[in-house]
């Protein structure tokens, strides 16, 4: 399974670098989500992996018998997806904001806070 | 939105939903489910409110503020957290309660469960503020944040 | 019991975050509870530094999971030392912002907002796991992204929209490098990975990800070429914002450079600590240089935290008990110092309407003694005698001399001699040359809210007593930079008798 995940991975993060390097705000935002991706994705295969048994303590016992999926990374994947999450709202919103205030979601037209013509070190 | 279909199948959903939410938080701790789930289901019954009814009755189906909900789920969170110096254990140490109800029930109760509770307010307060913001009107100042 | 100690900032700011969200409705209330809250946190900062001076390195293990399987929390001098420097800076801000933030400002959450800032910058000083410090630099990212926005003018939306692209993608590089870590060690505890990463059999991912991790905190701490964010966007919103930010954003990056490479990366110093030293030279010259060709009081002292920065990497890339000496009091010293001048800066712009100098000036004629206030941290950036940046660059290029690195302790130099010359510039523009508009343009000191100007006081005295005494603040700086040398100290404290 680790082949075709690194596969995965690679291509996931040469599409999100394609997209961010883009001068729209908004490919920059769905290369953030898809980088994203494939960050917990490397995550989660960097734990190993482990099929089919979720680590699960049964309910009359106190451990997990024999083998089990690392839980770890998971809880890593999860609390990453969540941030993530939060980030994104946040920018998508602020993109919106720069679109409504600044009339233009191209990072090279928004020259409100550095303006053109000035010194340049 | 003005669709039919979409309100008379929200009047089924979103309360189930809520429900299930609670399930959800319930049993977090030993199986699949916590606060942080449950909370996004809840979240998302109330904006299916918001988008069926308009935001004004996904506010009231929610009776505080978001952002209050969000600081109440914070205190909890953080009161959780406590009760571990009483006993002399590090911060943050789960402590069961087991509670005998008779008849061989035990209720256990337990700091997790309270933390659980308190990261289910936070998310649905937060993730509620955002959403209701951006419903409402997304040029004021405040949108978009927590 | 101890622990708790190091529990509390954390207890006090989240609580603080807490109690400020539910009082939204009641102005005075809130703004109360907000000042109470910042100085608890004050009061247990002081109070763990206390215990770390005196019992030595504290270690909570969080929910009682033994080291390296929980969370551990982890304070020595090093971190103790920036938790107080970071309470006191939150304090002054908040002062200064009671008469600076109006009605709407609150209403966009500033209070509630700021002290997740600090919770999450206290955090990423108090924890001793990898996955745990980038939870806490989120924490204080979104918060930092909300406190940008209040106001809600062009200057900041555009500024805001690049500060927040840029930290995303080094939030994923963090992310990046850590998921590369627990792969190869399967651990992310700071001791665990200080003990398992010279183990490591393939150098190759490891240092491919000590680059990643360099280049995330690099960009968090602005130093080149991964600055380009910080004059963007730190001159455009509320003033006890930008000084909140200067003084301590950008140096949580440093902090996380300087335990990672002392503490974790340390299996190929020859390679790793040669980039940094370049990457400081090379950050304090075009900071500087940058600043040259400003000409709005904030924009100037923004380009002048990236140089600083350079001095501090500088520090760290010698990497000699000197070296990291320099950086830990250079830390200390920059903090108080450029948020004050912040501070002054929006005073400065109260009493003569604008942050353009050239649109303002007669500052020395209606309010002497401002420019007294601003001379102390100007010439304490530049690193006059007796002020404390006079220490911090003196011992910061004794060491280069030491480590017989020439280049970089010229380039020291002269970047000290530019920032004078940026200094001056704010100086005779500002304070000496008159108003355009005439005598009466410029308002006297009196027009200041006390409480916009005792904040800016006491961080002046402050910087006076680091140079004038600073012999215990030598002595703290020292006991740091010795733990930081020795990370078997570090790990024995945090797993004990473990193999």
């Amino acid at each position: 399974m680790e082949v075709p995940l690194a596969l995965l991975i690679g291509l996931l993060t040469g599409v999100a670098t394609w997209l961010m390097l883009s001068r729209n705000l908004i490919r920059l935002l769905l290369g953030f989500a898809v980088l994203g991706n494939a960050v917990n994705l490397l995550i989660f295969t960097a734990g190993r992996l482990t099929r089919d048994v979720p680590p699960l303590v049964p309910l009359d016992a106190e451990a997990i018998e024999g083998a089990f999926a690392n839980p770890l990374p998971q809880a890593l994947v999860l609390t990453a997806i969540v941030i993530g999450f939060g980030l994104l709202a946040f920018a998508l919103v602020l993109a919106w904001q720069a679109y409504v205030r600044l009339g233009t979601i191209r990072t090279d037209e928004m020259r409100e806070a550095e303006p053109p013509g000035e010194v340049k070190p | 939105m003005n669709s039919l279909i979409l309100r008379a199948a929200t009047r089924v959903l979103a309360p189930m939903m809520l429900m299930l939410s609670l399930f959800l938080l319930w049993r977090g701790h030993n199986l699949p489910g916590g606060g942080f789930i449950g909370g996004l289901v809840a979240t998302s019954a109330i904006a299916l409110q918001g988008i069926a009814f308009g935001p004004e009755v996904a506010r009231r189906t929610l009776v505080l503020p978001p952002a209050v909900l969000a600081g109440v789920g914070l205190v909890v969170a953080v009161i959780a957290t406590l009760p571990a110096g009483l006993v002399e254990l590090p911060f943050f140490t789960g402590l069961w309660l087991k509670l005998d109800l008779g008849d061989g029930a035990i209720l256990p109760l337990s700091t997790p469960l309270l933390f659980d509770i308190g990261v289910f307010l936070v998310v649905i307060g937060g993730v509620c503020a955002i959403l209701l913001a951006l419903e409402e009107d997304p040029e004021t100042d405040q949108a978009g944040e927590p | 019991m101890s622990g708790w100690y190091a529990a509390a900032p954390l207890i006090v700011a989240m609580t603080t975050a807490a109690a400020t969200t539910l009082a939204h409705a009641m102005p005075r209330t809130q703004r109360a509870l907000s000042l109470a809250g910042a100085f608890a946190l004050l009061a247990a900062s002081i109070a763990l530094m206390d215990a770390v001076w005196r019992g030595g390195m504290i270690v909570v293990q969080s929910s009682n999971w033994d080291a390296p399987f929980g969370i551990t929390l982890a304070v020595d001098t090093f971190g103790a030392v920036m938790t107080l420097i970071a309470a006191i800076t939150g304090a002054a801000c908040l002062i200064f912002a009671i008469p600076e933030i109006e009605e709407r400002h609150r209403r966009a959450w500033f209070h509630p907002l700021s002290h997740v800032l600090l919770l999450g910058v206290c955090g990423a000083f108090i924890t001793g796991d990898l996955f745990n410090l980038y939870v806490w630099f989120e924490v204080m990212l979104i918060a930092s992204f909300g406190l940008m926005t209040i106001g809600g003018t062009k200057a900041q939306t555009d500024g805001a929209v690049k500060y927040v692209a840029l930290n995303l993608v080094a939030t994923l590089l963090f992310l990046l490098a850590v998921g590369l870590i627990y792969g190869m060690t399967g651990t992310l505890n700071y001791a665990d990975l200080s003990r398992t990463i010279p183990n490591v059999g393939n150098t190759g991912v490891l240092t491919a990800s000590a680059m990643l991790l360099m280049a995330a905190f690099g960009m968090k701490a602005a130093v080149f070429p991964l600055f380009f964010w910080l004059p963007a966007a730190y001159h455009t919103p509320l003033v006890s914002v930008s000084a909140v930010f200067a003084g301590l954003l950008t140096k949580v990056g440093v902090y996380a450079l300087m335990r990672a490479f002392t503490l974790l990366f340390t299996h190929d110093v020859g390679w790793t600590h040669e980039i940094l030293l370049w990457v400081s030279g090379l950050t304090m010259i075009t900071g500087v240089l940058g600043a040259a060709a400003q000409s709005e009081m904030r924009r100037i002292l923004s380009w002048h935290i990236i140089s600083q920065i350079g001095y501090m990497v500088m520090g760290l890339a010698l990497y000699t008990p000197l070296a990291i000496v320099g950086s830990v009091f250079y830390l200390v010293h920059h903090i108080i110092v450029k948020a004050n001048l912040f501070l002054i800066a929006g005073v400065a712009a109260r009493l003569t309407g604008s942050m353009e100098l050239k649109k303002i000036g007669g500052l020395y004629q209606s309010a002497p003694l401002l420019g007294v206030l601003f001379f102390i941290p100007a010439f304490s950036l530049a690193g006059f005698p007796p002020l404390s940046g006079f220490w911090a660059k003196l011992i910061l290029v004794r060491a280069a001399l030491e480590g017989r690195e020439w280049w970089i302790a010229a380039a020291a130099l002269v970047t000290g001699l530019l920032t004078i010359y940026s200094m001056t510039k704010i100086w005779g523009e500002a304070f000496w040359k008159p108003h355009p508009e005439g005598g009466e343009a410029a308002a006297p000191l009196a027009a200041a809210p006390a409480a916009m100007l005792a904040p800016i006081v006491t961080l002046a005295a402050m910087t006076i007593v680091i140079g004038l005494f600073a012999q215990p603040f030598w002595i703290v700086a020292e006991r740091a930079a010795a733990e930081m040398l020795d990370p078997t100290v570090y790990a024995a404290a945090v797993l004990g008798g473990l193999p």
